[in-house]
């Protein structure tokens, strides 16, 4: 077991956990955001659990900031690795006869993708932790002197997507994180060992989901643009 | 008949630098191999005094994995499931300018020309690609076990690999995953192989990193231009075989 991050496989073992833990969470972030399209008063509810409920808080939370972090920084040891096993390229090649375009171009579209959670995090997460753990206000409420006024998320939700710019950083992120889930969702799988009768099927759920979801987010902040 | 001009790497010896040089062609019947055409190429260059093209070649019939030419950016060519050997000029035609490359790797580094050193597949090989069986005169005939039809098809055809490099060569990260998988695959599938699968999978596993091959990103790139179609399904086998031996070990 020992020295088992230090191999080949390992590593790309722990990649596709690390990435399967990453779709689960936009998965969930997903379901949650969704919410704020049909049921305002029920995305407070839920978005309030999850800011305020211990377990996610102080637990799940840096989970998933060291999920991402791993992913990020396995990702890069995996392509300086790569880089040097060629160091001498070929005059011509022809790719794109044997391989996607997305199978190709991981680094890049993961990067654009880690550009964006970084100014996702300056955008709702720092002022979200600065509310809650600097100014100490965990009420979740828009005005914390008047319990009548009622949660501030989805408030905050709208507001957020009123910016163009915004919306289009947004709509050009999920493009991307399509792309890489267009590749991810399955090689994953293929790394943690699994391809057998159920791989085709699993590609159809691959392809929904890389497509679905992404879509998904990109409809939501249109529809926040768009309807407020 | 087809005229061609070939761009083809030479490099006089490994610490030689190497160049891409152009070499026009005329008289090309279709019906050559792909291989002939480079005979051709090379006795013109003879009796203008040049040293001919150096290439790997043996039984020009696609089953010895000998033949290792990159051509036209993909390996063995623009054909599927073939070596390069097996590659014929109808594929081409007239007034065509075709690349021909040695494999690129740090694994394999360039012998001379387009001939290149794959002493690390033999390396991985003996690390573990084999099973110890007794020859002490009573040793039980291998077709008394019963093995599952389906599993024997997929050792066979596992087995068919005949480690040419090709998956490597196609391999945007150099990987070696696609040959020794096929290799794990052959002997993991079969009871004979059984007894040894642990050790085996994480010595030639071992060995395959520290020939500096690149990991696998799961392209798919080596599964289309493998010239014996060995499937990704071996990489997947492969790694639960190297995770769970892990963890055993």
């Amino acid at each position: 077991m020992s020295g088992i991050l230090n191999s080949s496989i390992g590593r790309k073992f722990a990649m596709a956990l690390s990435a399967l833990f990453l779709m689960f969470f936009l998965l969930q972030h997903f379901a949650i955001n969704i919410l704020s399209v049909f049921s305002p008063d029920t995305f407070n509810e839920v978005s309030h659990f999850m800011g305020t409920f211990w377990v996610i808080q102080y637990v799940l939370q840096p989970v998933l900031i060291f999920g991402v972090i791993f992913h990020f920084v396995m990702g890069f040891v995996l392509e300086i690795k790569n880089n040097k096993a060629r160091r001498i390229g070929y005059a011509k090649t022809s790719r794109a006869a044997n391989s996607t375009w997305m199978s190709r171009n991981m680094l890049l579209t993961g990067a654009v993708v880690l550009a964006f959670i970084v100014l996702h995090f300056i955008d709702f997460w720092i002022p979200e932790i600065n509310t809650k753990y600097i100014a100490g206000d965990m009420s979740g409420l828009i005005d914390p002197a008047n319990t009548e006024s009622g949660f501030r998320y989805y408030e905050e939700l709208v507001h957020k997507f009123h910016s163009p710019l915004r919306v289009g950083a947004y709509v050009i992120a999920f493009v991307l994180l399509s792309l890489h889930l267009l590749h991810g969702f399955n090689s994953a799988f293929q790394s943690v060992g699994a391809n057998n009768k159920y791989t085709n099927g699993l590609k159809g759920i691959s392809k929904a989901y890389a497509i679905g979801v992404p879509l998904g987010f990109v409809f939501i902040a249109l529809f926040h643009h768009f309807t407020h | 008949m087809m005229n061609l001009t070939l761009k083809i790497w030479r490099q006089k010896n490994a610490s030689d630098k190497g160049q891409i040089v152009d070499y026009p062609l005329s008289g090309v019947s279709p019906d050559m191999s792909f291989l002939e055409m480079l005979d051709v190429l090379n006795q013109e260059l003879i009796e203008k005094g040049e040293q001919p093209v150096a290439f790997d070649h043996d039984c020009r019939e696609g089953i010895c994995g000998t033949c290792s030419l990159y051509i036209n950016g993909r390996a063995h060519g623009p054909q599927t499931k073939i070596t390069a050997c097996q590659l014929h000029m109808r594929s081409f035609k007239d007034g065509d300018t075709i690349y021909i490359e040695p494999w690129r790797a740090e694994a394999f580094p360039v012998v001379k020309d387009l001939i290149v050193d794959r002493t690390s597949f033999d390396r991985i090989q003996q690390a573990g690609g084999f099973i110890s069986v007794n020859t002490s005169g009573n040793t039980q005939d291998a077709n008394a076990i019963p093995i599952e039809k389906e599993n024997a098809d997929k050792a066979f055809d596992a087995a068919t690999c005949i480690g040419c490099g090709a998956c490597v060569a196609s391999c945007k990260n150099s990987s070696a995953m696609l040959f020794v998988s096929a290799k794990v695959s052959q002997f993991a599938l079969l009871p004979q192989g059984q007894v040894e699968a642990t050790d085996r999978v994480l010595n030639m596993v071992k060995q395959m990193d520290e020939e500096g091959f690149g990991n696998c990103t799961n392209t798919g790139a080596c599964e289309v231009e493998c010239p014996k179609g060995i499937s990704l399904e071996n990489i997947a086998r492969m790694n639960r075989e190297y995770l769970s031996a892990s963890l055993k070990g």
